[in-house]
């Protein structure tokens, strides 16, 4: 568990990234931080690893004060994954992945060995284990990413906007993978995204921010959808116009879902646990 | 009367090899001083270039010194210095560092600078100390900017170090002192095409050293030829 206790940030130059930001952060579950830019998304983000210290408020983790603790060790015991994969562009992929068990101290022999496993578990064949960064497209370096945020078997993984700079079909497929890789492992994920799809999508709590890191809603998607906090969440969701504010038509054939333009956006059927529409 | 064919028929002429003032000997013996001039300048330039690299800070300061020491004539300093701690090889070698150091810092701290920003956050991001982050990242990343600085530092003290000779610290530039004072015209320019060819070696060597410490993985998404690479011959080079 993850706990932000009246949390705020101001930055040398005067900026207030973060003001007063209070959150709970449970275990094995994923938490979305989702908000336009200056919502002081990626500065909470980067407070659980202590690449930025807070101005004031503490962050707990396991009930632990994470400035009680030396920043280096507590980085290699959480996962990170980064947009631009942020890979070391002079290390093979498997010596990326590699790279934490290595400064750990694991035998570079027996990381290597571990790190193979982890391609195939992040669904990138073996054969590109030998390769540089530079020589694997977008996708596959975000898979490489997310292999090394895994490397040392963290219980925390942390995803600044991870699919933010590939395309959307392999954007799609990675947030599917990711949703496995979660089934199977069971983290406690801290995603950060300016998407709200993806954040529907990836988020067991979704917490919306506004400017200087001001929580507009936290909630389940379902929740947030059902029942928009105020008028910033609604507009943010787009629950008043554009393609989540759906309604029913009734046509010769049968009912389809409409948007606010009336464009055809999909059809009702019975819900998976056998309800009716 | 042909000084270059004279100065030609100077340096192959046997009667001038050998000896204390053999062309073999002031050769090695500008290359002793020479390399020795550098590895000083290395020895203080690289780790202050590193820590101003690493830190961005000290820039500014280590920019306006760099111009000034630039700036510096080396004849003045070296008369300047030889003036203190007398004739020899000390006011020549202390000049000459001197004039070494701009060169291999800026080599330094540029290529600290060039290394992306999102790779070193990256790398403090999932774990390295910092000391990590400089051996680990920064040094290969930065390596062929570094080679550079000391590529164009070699140049200009293998070139310079003809003036030691001027306060009887020797190298090839004795050719070129005792030549101006006999009239002897066609040996000045027999030790300058001796000090011209030493400098263009050292050109060459450089210039493959350089290509060879550009990290496997920068130089393989630099060549255009990266999808037709079998995994074979990748793990080969591995």
């Amino acid at each position: 568990m993850i706990e932000f206790v009246n949390v705020s940030k101001r930055f040398p130059d005067g900026t207030v990234a973060v003001e007063d930001f209070s959150l709970v952060m449970p275990s094995r579950k994923t938490t979305v931080l989702v908000g336009s830019s200056g919502s002081g998304k990626t500065t909470l983000l980067r407070m659980i690893n202590r690449m930025v210290d807070p101005s004031s408020g503490r962050i707990e983790i396991d009930g632990e004060d994470t400035s009680s603790l030396e920043p280096v060790a507590l980085r290699r015991r959480i996962g990170y994954v980064m947009q631009n994969s942020g890979l070391l562009p002079h290390f093979k992929v498997i010596d990326n992945v590699a790279t934490v068990p290595v400064l750990n101290g694991v035998p570079r022999k027996q990381a290597r060995e571990q790190a193979l496993t982890l391609l195939d578990t992040v669904g990138l064949d073996r054969s590109l284990a030998d390769r540089y960064p530079s020589q694997l497209s977008g996708g596959q370096q975000q898979r490489v990413g997310v292999a090394r945020g895994l490397a040392a078997n963290p219980n925390i993984l942390l995803m600044d906007e991870p699919f933010g700079a590939v395309d959307p079909i392999v954007r799609a497929e990675l947030q599917v993978e990711l949703i496995r890789l979660q089934r199977e492992l069971d983290k406690t994920v801290v995603f950060v995204t300016h998407d709200i799809d993806e954040a529907f999508l990836l988020g067991d709590q979704v917490v919306i921010l506004e400017t200087g890191g001001r929580v507009a809603q936290v909630g389940s998607p379902t929740e947030i959808l059902s029942d928009p906090a105020n008028d910033f969440v609604a507009n943010f969701i787009g629950a008043e116009k554009g393609k989540r504010a759906l309604s029913i038509r009734k046509t010769p054939r049968g009912e389809i879902l409409v948007d606010t333009e009336g464009r055809a956006a999909g059809v009702l059927v019975p819900g998976p646990d056998g309800s009716p529409a | 009367m042909n000084f270059f064919v004279e100065a030609i028929a100077w340096i192959l002429d046997p009667r001038h090899y050998g000896g204390e003032n053999g062309i073999d000997t002031r050769i090695v013996e500008h290359l002793v001083i020479s390399f020795g001039v550098v590895l000083v300048a290395a020895l203080i330039a690289v780790p202050l270039g590193y820590a101003i690299g690493h830190t961005g800070r000290g820039r500014a300061a280590a920019i306006a010194l760099s111009g000034g020491i630039r700036a510096l004539p080396t004849l003045g300093l070296l008369i300047l210095i030889a003036l203190g701690v007398g004739i020899g090889l000390t006011a020549p070698f202390i000049a000459l560092v001197v004039l070494a150091i701009p060169s291999i810092l800026a080599g330094a701290y540029s290529g600290f600078e060039a290394v992306d920003r999102r790779t070193i956050d990256a790398a403090r991001s999932v774990g390295m100390t910092e000391w990590q982050v400089v051996g680990r990242v920064e040094v290969p990343l930065g390596l062929p900017l570094l080679i550079g600085g000391l590529r164009a530092a070699s140049l200009q003290v293998i070139a310079t170090a003809t003036l030691a000779d001027y306060v009887g610290g020797g190298g090839l530039g004795h050719f070129l002192f005792l030549g101006l004072k006999t009239n002897d015209y066609p040996q000045v320019l027999a030790g300058s095409f001796v000090v011209i060819l030493l400098a263009i070696v050292s050109e060459i060597l450089f210039g493959v050293i350089q290509r060879l410490v550009i990290p496997a993985g920068v130089s393989a998404g630099m060549s255009t030829n990266v999808r037709v690479r079998s995994p074979r011959s990748q793990a080969a080079t591995g």
